[in-house]
């Protein structure tokens, strides 16, 4: 489809576990990302869901182009940005910008908002003349709701949900396509999340974007997105519209993390159906062999152990789930 | 000589509780006359965002905080009847672990990293109880066991990092049971954590009150955990209690205009909402609270006696309160979402 404007095919990433000082050798590897397809259309919003370990992260670094996979594609306009080097790639990156997680952290406390949201007009100098970029950060400190007079000012200067903001206008400068946005409101105040979430939504729709929204706040992520995926050690595990994933959950990872998630509504407590997962995740040094959520799993049998279910659809699923025995099954809402 | 306890008394009943620290930039009022009361049994959710005063209630109740610069400045704290913000350090401890007790939120900072977790549970035994060190070992194994530790015996000899984050969180709460306090204060017990942890450790912490009838102060951000386990709720903003409810009242007609607002601006995962509501602006400044009602910069149905005359604690029924002028209007309010909105009560953009 011409529409596409992200591609990922069987992305992974290893990182190596090596023993000894002076000769290292590799014993292992952690396998943070280990086979994930995904695509993103224009215009759309793809969020990403799982626990802390799971590989989310590692795979909007690998999206990015800060971390080079070990295997594996990322087509962004038929090219391969995994495959590219220097100038190509620096070219092909501005296509894809960033909001991180930490509005605290990641603005750097010595820079002005004016230079932070202007430095990527120095490192793709092409993009903006050297006389138009005062004004073009003021454009952009517009959109994202901040005044242009504040431009001389200092992150310290401004508060949690407004450097939010100026992360945002620097994703924004070199008018991408595609913005990677990692945890972008679990760092911000409760008051704050939905401003920050509004202005997301804004800005896709005036600006065409298309966004790969990573979190592990599930509510924020339905709210937001089109088409969810559901990770776990390293794997995408069921994936589907928003309705299929959240009312209608078929891997029994995504229902027992459905059935987990609060709902703010006193008057379903205990009417919903809980699932209380046992244990803890398994390391991804060494995950389990067949299934890699078999070791927690209420249904697992022989076959979980040998063969490792492929993300297809299968019967008991009409999207694509990595189960032998997928099965819908509503954790969200009330049964009776 | 420890006054006794009055069995009849609330379990624990704060009153007024006023703190203020002094610091170089002034001095901030950062609660001002908090009161709530909890039974046995019960579960009381203290819900606020971050600068409300909610972690600092906490510490004043359980007695550990920071002085200077942090300054009890009035109020009372009872435990069954008796004012344990009086008391001399010595019985305040003896109070302390054995009928108060805390669990923090972030366990791998609470807990020390240089010794074993057997060690630092066994501890309140030596300490309060003049246990050996063989005895409050095997005491701490049987409480690691309660709290669902596995393999207890094998890991009571690990130190806090070779944990994980759901197990730590376990620990913190075995050393919060050891002596069998009738009151468990959790700041934050789950937020550190993720989904299915978090429902781990919510499902155990209830068991243990139903099990051992202990009153819970819950102190929170959540409005999901709180809708999932509290009876009742305190919501703080800017250092009071503007509302006060059972939990079933106060998420179908909130009857502060911040309650109302914070519910209406969360999504929820059982339903694909419309565009969020927003609460324009910021959190006051502990040291620059606005004149009257605190919330009033931010408020939708704030008028001319907002910014005037602070409002008092208005009954709304029998078991609830809030401090609006206006609660009337708000309690019968139906939710917005159907007027046309501005790009600024969208974004809450022009407030910061």
């Amino acid at each position: 489809m011409s529409d596409v404007v992200l591609e990922v095919r069987d992305l992974t990433k290893h990182f190596p576990l090596t023993k000894g000082i002076v000769f290292k050798r590799q014993v292992g590897a952690v396998r943070a990302v280990d086979g994930v397809n995904l695509t993103l259309r224009r215009g759309e919003t793809l969020g990403v869901v799982g626990e802390s370990g799971c590989g989310k992260s590692t795979l909007a670094k690998l999206i990015i182009g800060l971390e080079k996979p070990t295997s594996g594609e990322i087509l962004v306009q038929g090219q391969n940005l995994a495959r590219m080097r220097g100038s190509a790639l620096r070219r092909a990156r501005r296509n894809i910008q960033l909001v991180m997680q930490d509005p605290y952290t990641s603005l750097n406390p010595r820079m002005t908002v004016g230079d932070i949201v202007g430095e990527p007009f120095q490192i793709h100098p092409e993009v903006a003349p050297r006389s138009d970029r005062r004004r073009r950060v003021g454009e952009l400190l517009e959109l994202v709701g901040l005044s242009p007079d504040h431009i001389n000012r200092y992150p310290h200067q401004f508060s949690g949900g407004q450097r939010q903001r100026i992360g945002i206008a620097r994703a924004l400068a070199l008018r991408p396509e595609i913005i990677v946005c990692d945890e972008p409101v679990s760092a911000l105040d409760l008051s704050i999340q939905a401003q920050v979430i509004n202005l997301l939504e804004r800005l896709q729709e005036e600006l065409g974007l298309s966004y790969i929204f990573i979190a592990h706040d599930l509510s924020v992520v339905r709210h937001i997105s089109d088409r969810v995926a559901v990770m776990y050690l390293g794997k995408i595990i069921e994936t589907g519209v928003d309705t299929e994933i959240y009312d209608h959950p078929t891997h029994p990872y995504a229902q027992a993390l459905l059935s987990a998630v609060p709902v703010p509504d006193p008057t379903l407590r205990g009417l919903r159906d809980q699932i209380i997962l046992e244990g803890d995740v398994p390391s991804p040094a060494n995950p389990p062999s067949g299934c890699r959520f078999r070791t927690r799993c209420w249904k697992a049998r022989e076959v979980c152990v040998e063969q490792e279910p492929a993300l297809v659809e299968r019967e008991g699923s009409a999207h694509p789930s990595a189960c032998h025995f997928a099965e819908e099954r509503d954790v969200v809402h009330a049964t009776d | 000589m420890l006054p006794e306890p009055d069995p009849d008394a609330d379990l624990l009943d704060v009153r007024d509780l006023r703190i203020e620290f002094r610091t170089r930039d002034g001095v901030s009022k950062a609660v001002n006359g908090v009161s709530f009361t909890v039974q046995p049994g019960q579960t009381r959710a203290i819900l606020g965002e971050s600068g409300c005063g909610k972690s600092v209630t906490a510490q004043a109740v359980m007695g550990i905080l920071d002085s200077p610069p942090a300054h009890v400045t009035g109020g009372e704290v009872r435990y069954r009847g008796v004012d344990v913000l009086t008391l001399p350090d010595e019985e305040r401890r003896r109070i302390r672990g054995n009928h108060i007790a805390m669990v923090f939120q972030d366990a791998l900072s609470a807990l020390n990293p240089v010794f074993t977790v057997g060690f630092q549970i066994g501890e309140q035994f030596r300490k309060h109880l003049g246990m050996s060190r063989t005895d409050a070992r095997r005491r701490a194994v049987e409480l690691m066991d309660q709290v669902r530790i596995p393999a207890a015996r094998q890991r009571v000899n690990d130190f806090p990092h070779q944990f994980s984050g759901g197990m730590r969180q376990r620990v913190m709460i075995a050393m919060a049971l050891a002596l069998d306090p009738d009151v468990l204060i959790a700041d934050e017990p789950t937020t550190a954590l993720d989904v299915t942890v978090q429902a781990q450790i919510m499902s155990l912490l209830g068991e243990l009150l139903r099990e051992r009838q202990m009153g819970l102060v819950l102190i929170t951000h959540d409005m999901g955990v709180v809708a999932d386990v509290a009876d009742h709720i305190s919501v703080m903003y800017a250092g009071r209690i503007v509302e006060e409810a059972p939990v079933r009242d106060i998420y179908a007609r909130p009857a502060h205009p911040y309650t109302k607002a914070l519910l209406e601006s969360i999504p929820r995962v059982d339903v694909k909402g419309q565009q969020l509501n927003v609460i324009k602006g910021l959190p006051p400044s502990p040291t620059r609270v606005p004149r009257g009602c605190a919330f009033h910069p931010r408020c939708r149905y704030a008028r001319d006696v907002c910014r005037q005359d602070p409002p008092p604690l208005y009954g709304v029924d029998s078991r609830r309160t809030s401090a609006c002028h206006f609660w009337e209007e708000v309690v019968s309010a139906r939710s917005e979402g159907s007027e046309p909105r501005s790009r600024e009560q969208d974004e809450g953009v022009g407030g910061e």
